[in-house]
């Protein structure tokens, strides 16, 4: 608690707290709002939607929606549903979150560690990598994909998600490791430990931190990028894009209640990962990383 | 990394172990990112259609991007949305964080709700604000069968309105996200100095205006870099909210450049938008990167 909360809690007066608990709960069904709206009508039939009021409860509780959504419904040209996809993102994301959390924090421990001249230059050009518009390297990532044989492939989603999130792993760590003692390591170093030795028995397991950023942040990133899936996804796209082209479909009656069974589930992951960790997400992004 | 019997190409090894273990991803950052920024602006001096070709046509493309009427109304709309966006994203984050700063109950249930959108895909998010903002099904249709038989709100299908429901969604996305970073930003105010300025009497409008809030001035930073980050890189909320519609009315640089490039096989004109593009961020961000670099020496 800090004393701005303690000094003006005893300050401020009681209707002006009614009033503030009032905007903040008001808030909270604003964030509210869309969650609410996805899960309720993705529970009814079509006809109750488009016949009655988006905000009721269903009358008629089915899972019909969730079935198409997931194995059924018209993805483009095939009526595979969302399951083929949602394996592709899992296949893209898994190795990607991996590698570039194991590479950043090699890099963050080299760069604070086992400084050398010129160390802030690389850093400082991988820094700036983190915040290109992507669309400065469409163009001839499409062309480096075609001739590495990658294009429309998973490997070559895994490819492009590495080499673009290895700015902020770096960075992460580098700003973790930055704040450790740096003596420790050269007392190890002087008893004779090597490099890669220092780093497994005394870097990583003070990491648990900040390797929960990195994760979190990799994994929402990824699994919610849309850019790179459409460009170069092909015949291996990801969740994202297939959830767009089930709900931008212009054949047929509009399914709404499909298009939200499929929206929940492709949020389902990351979400889950927020609720389960956002907490420590939040605390060590603030702690190590985005400093003014 | 052993195997020599020599004493000195190990210490040797030792010694360029950690540049080797660098060397990859520097490599390959040099490659992807500064050797794809490089080849992206060549090709805006090309007369590139549907695949790069190395005919120079000086800066021809960029004088065809500024007589576009979609490029200028991608311009208008991201001068709107961004200022929007940023705006209303600080002003709603910094007066969540000090209401909730003030001993609030169930601050712990609160906290998660308003954070939870960040992690939702932009395409979920467009996905469910097009149609809660759809007036055939959405709020329109909820408030007129409530008995609100006057109401209308079509701004998603009005040519110029429906960028302020990209606001909208926008706005809802990543507003409880700047919240939690000021509300870091309070939790670490020292507060000796906020019980001094009590003691010579201010009151606590005072008290925030004078001394929080330019003590926030790191978490200002950080939220404007972010937000500012996130608003030129918005592509996938306007495909899934508007598809840049109606007409090209919601048009964005993000998807200008994509549909130019990729769609209207005009990759000249496309690169020379995503250089534009890439000049408007650098603009804000070297300044940034300096001076995170500079504070660590």
């Amino acid at each position: 608690m800090s004393a701005v909360a303690q000094e003006s809690a005893a300050g401020t007066g009681r209707a002006a707290r009614a009033g503030i608990q009032l905007v903040l709960v008001l808030f909270a069904l604003f964030y509210l709002l869309p969650l609410y709206v996805m899960g309720v009508n993705s529970f009814k039939p079509l006809s109750e939607i488009t016949g009655g009021n988006m905000m009721a409860l269903p009358q008629v509780w089915t899972l019909e929606a969730w079935g198409a959504a997931w194995s059924t419904a018209q993805i483009g040209v095939e009526p595979t549903g969302l399951r083929p996809y949602f394996l592709n993102s899992i296949l893209m994301v898994v190795p990607a979150v991996a590698i570039s959390t194991i590479l950043g924090a090699l890099n963050g421990y080299v760069l604070t560690k086992w400084r050398f001249r010129g160390d802030k230059w690389v850093f400082g050009l991988m820094l700036f990598s983190c915040f290109i518009p992507f669309q400065i390297v469409l163009i001839p990532m499409a062309v480096t994909l075609g001739k590495l044989g990658l294009a429309g492939s998973v490997p070559g989603l895994v490819l492009v998600h590495v080499v673009y999130g290895l700015g902020f792993t770096t960075l992460y760590f580098r700003n973790y490791y930055a704040a450790f003692p740096t003596e420790l390591v050269r007392a190890a170093q002087i008893d004779g430990a090597g490099f890669f030795r220092i780093f497994w028995r005394i870097l990583l397991p003070v990491s648990g931190p900040i390797a929960v950023v990195s994760v979190i942040w990799q994994f929402t990133n990824i699994w919610n990028d849309f850019l790179f899936g459409a460009s170069f996804g092909g015949t291996s796209q990801p969740m994202t894009v297939a959830l767009n082209n089930l709900v931008q479909s212009s054949t047929g009656v509009k399914e709404y209640n499909v298009h939200f069974a499929g929206a929940i589930l492709a949020a389902l992951p990351t979400l889950v990962v927020y609720i389960v960790a956002g907490r420590y997400f939040v605390r060590g992004l603030m702690a190590g990383s985005v400093k003014g | 990394m052993t195997g020599s019997p020599q004493p000195d190409f190990r210490t040797r090894l030792q010694d360029w172990l950690p540049k080797l273990v660098l060397a990859p991803s520097f490599a390959v950052t040099i490659f992807f990112v500064y050797g794809f920024i490089l080849f992206t602006v060549i090709l805006s001096f090309t007369g590139s259609k549907m695949l790069p070709l190395w005919k120079f046509v000086g800066l021809s493309n960029y004088s065809k991007l500024w007589a576009l009427e979609n490029w200028n109304t991608a311009i208008v709309n991201i001068g709107i949305f961004a200022g929007l966006y940023i705006t209303i994203c600080m002003g709603v984050g910094l007066m969540l964080a000090i209401f909730l700063d003030q001993k609030i109950r169930g601050e712990g249930m609160l906290r998660p709700i308003y954070l939870y959108p960040m992690a939702l895909s932009f395409i979920v998010t467009g996905t469910a604000w097009k149609w809660f903002l759809d007036p055939g099904i959405g709020l329109e249709h909820i408030l007129q069968s409530w008995g609100w038989t006057s109401f209308h709100f079509t701004w998603i299908k009005d040519g110029d309105f429906a960028i302020y429901c990209i606001v909208i969604a926008a706005v809802w996305q990543t507003s409880g996200f700047v919240m939690s970073m000021f509300l870091a930003g309070l939790r670490g105010i020292d507060n000796e100095i906020l019980k001094a300025a009590q003691i010579d009497g201010a009151s606590t409008p005072q008290l925030y205006r004078r001394i929080v809030i330019p003590l926030l001035r790191p978490a200002f930073m950080s939220a404007f870099v972010i937000l500012a980050h996130l608003s030129v890189k918005s592509y996938d909320l306007v495909i899934a909210l508007t598809g840049g519609g109606p007409g090209r009315d919601t048009e964005l640089p993000a998807t200008f450049m994509y549909s130019y490039t990729f769609t209207r096989n005009q990759m000249g004109v496309g690169a020379s938008s995503a250089v534009i593009m890439l000049m408007t961020v650098a603009a804000i961000m070297v300044p940034y990167i300096y001076a995170e670099l500079k504070e660590k020496a």
